[in-house]
């Protein structure tokens, strides 16, 4: 895993042993929602990658924001939209540095990775691609980063092509490198499976899609809520992040493109915003970021982003680490005592995600059986059917952790599960 | 764990593990298939219908017990019945399922269908439940379009 520490975070490193420890206890306090019980019970959420929790910090951005300096941006000359449009941007700055963009207007804000692949897929794979081109994706992308391509292929009758995965749950590096031909436009690839947990050899797979100048596409939903995200290390031509999945705001995410792309690719959406003129004969377009913000955007969320990012600065992901890689060891030991569980995703780099089936259980009734406990899990095909066909189960039960879980919800999940056997018996 | 209880009830369990009519009926007059796109239930569903009279009735497929148990149930009530009953029955079915957790069950009417009064309490599981009434639908009414519970 790529470790790059953050600036205040590499004092607290400093300051503490090789091994910096979260304090978990304290860090929960930050995050209202955890304070919570439910039936009596305290909540045990572990369902950080479909969305994360939101700590106070968040919410109370996006709450000054509105009682404080609600205008709409780049418009007014008034003070209150210059101090609108300012936090906007400050945002906007917040975020390149945390994915170390060369340049700010390389960050264009937009709903989440689901509407960054589309703008990439219908801004540059239409204009792109033609008839016989290819576009290689991996056998573990989410929807998101599967249908559309599916749609701009058949729409200019270009192909997708599937870079294959082992039982284990990791990319076969050797069949990538075969997939990739003059053919090949774009490879769209996942930095870490939302169902399987698998980190992706990202980088290496961009030198080699670069070795036969392919630009790289990576969706990094699941990686920036635990590490640091380089995208000049990774040299990656494209980036997709989700807020909601790192601690900020739904509806709110970014695209990284490389300025030299996005600069030469046509507007996804017009309207306002985007422009530069406007009239009947001809329009000309803003420049970067401008140009693919058209419509008013989520300002509350890009401002809400920025907390989200300036809470994570103040951590150590080294810390983050340490404390998720023993989660993920204890809660995979864990479970794998229980009889008739099996752990799907073994690969050997690993982001804290477990899914898991149970023999003779649908994961749907092991959700509900565990739920009444208090202990909320997904269960399902995670909008990776693909991974599901592979793997040959129609669904799995998936605990995924962030920084804030404990061992002792790893306690009361296995204590759950156990309640599935003793219902079925 | 009452509500458990509840749901899980002994002949769901062993509708679940020993499906009554989990077949294939290789010249039904009447098929359709059902997905529940939300946890990837499939149920594939094969009637004989002579007259209007639901001669046999088979299914195959995958899925959580409340689906695999609701499909067992309903397909050992429907079958010897009329079309119009086993239409009616789905209403009854569907009140009880998916009415909240207060709605009334029509235990006369429901017969054996009742052991799934449960799942009212759990609203995620409802269409887990309606899943093989709406692909009857399908199959009886001779649409093309797979049931969906969407
Ligand atoms: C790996 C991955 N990619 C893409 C997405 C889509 O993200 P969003 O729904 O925020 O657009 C998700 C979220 O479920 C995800 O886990």
């Amino acid at each position: 895993m790529t470790m790059v520490r953050q600036a205040s975070a590499a004092a607290t490193a400093a300051r503490t042993a090789a091994q910096p420890m979260l304090d978990v206890e304290r860090v929960r306090t930050d995050f209202p929602l955890l304070m919570q019980h439910r039936d009596g019970k305290p909540l045990v959420y572990l369902d950080n990658a479909a969305t994360t929790q939101k700590p106070q910090v968040v919410v109370d951005s996006v709450k000054q924001y509105y009682e404080g300096y609600n205008a709409n941006i780049h418009r007014g000359v008034y003070k209150l939209s210059q101090q609108a449009t300012d936090a906007y941007e400050a945002a906007r700055v917040k975020l390149q540095r945390f994915v170390n963009a060369a340049q700010p207007h390389e960050i264009i804000f937009l709903r989440g990775v689901t509407e960054a692949v589309n703008l990439v897929a219908h801004s540059f794979g239409r204009t792109s691609l033609v008839a016989g081109d290819e576009v290689v994706i991996s056998a573990m992308e989410h929807h998101s980063n599967i249908v559309p391509w599916q749609i701009v292929c058949e729409a200019t009758r270009a192909r997708l092509r599937i870079v294959p995965m082992t039982d284990e749950g990791e990319l076969e590096l050797d069949e990538f490198e075969g997939l990739i031909s003059a053919k090949t436009k774009l490879v769209a690839l996942v930095h870490v499976s939302n169902s399987l947990g698998t980190i992706n050899p990202v980088k290496e797979m961009v030198a080699i899609a670069h070795g036969h100048n392919v630009p790289v596409l990576v969706d990094g939903a699941q990686a920036t809520p635990h590490m640091a995200v380089d995208v000049q290390d990774l040299d990656c031509d494209f980036y997709a992040l989700s807020g909601h999945k790192m601690f900020g705001p739904t509806g709110i995410g970014i695209l990284y493109g490389k300025a030299e792309l996005l600069n030469a690719m046509p507007p996804y959406q017009g309207g306002g915003e985007m422009i530069r003129s406007v009239c009947f004969d001809k329009t000309t377009y803003a420049p970067l970021p401008a140009k693919f913000e058209a419509g008013t955007p989520n300002i509350a969320g890009a401002i809400g982003l920025g907390a989200a990012v300036d809470y994570l600065n103040g951590m150590s992901w080294d810390a983050i680490h340490a404390h998720e890689d023993d989660l993920l060891r204890y809660a995979t030991e864990s479970l794998e005592t229980i009889p008739g569980l099996h752990v799907l995703g073994t690969a050997k780099e690993k982001a804290s995600v477990v899914s898991f089936v149970l023999d003779g259980v649908h994961a749907h009734d092991i959700g509900t059986i565990v739920d009444k406990e208090g202990v909320a899990i997904r269960t399902g095909h995670h909008c990776t059917q693909p991974v599901m066909e592979r793997l040959g189960v129609p669904a799995t039960a998936r605990a995924s952790f962030a920084f804030y879980n404990t061992r002792e919800e790893v306690d009361a999940l296995v204590r759950a599960v156990h309640r599935v056997h003793e219902v079925f018996s | 764990m009452a509500d458990l209880k509840d749901l899980y009830q002994q002949i769901v369990l062993d509708h679940n593990r020993a499906p009554r009519n989990f077949k294939k009926i290789p010249n039904a007059s009447h098929t359709a298939e059902g997905t529940n796109p939300l946890c990837g239930d499939d149920i594939t569903l094969y009637v004989t219908v002579e007259g209007n009279v639901i001669k046999d009735v088979g299914f195959q497929g995958k899925g959580c017990a409340i689906s695999q148990a609701s499909a067992s149930l309903m397909t050992s009530t429907v079958k010897g019945k009329t079309t119009e009953e086993a239409e009616s029955l789905f209403r009854a079915f569907h009140d009880m399922v998916a009415g909240g957790p207060d709605a009334p069950a029509d235990d006369k009417t429901l017969g054996k269908l009742a052991a799934l009064a449960g799942v009212k309490r759990f609203p995620a599981r409802v269409k887990c439940a309606n899943l093989p009434w709406h692909t009857l639908h399908a199959a009886l009414t001779g649409s093309d379009e797979p049931a969906s519970t969407e």
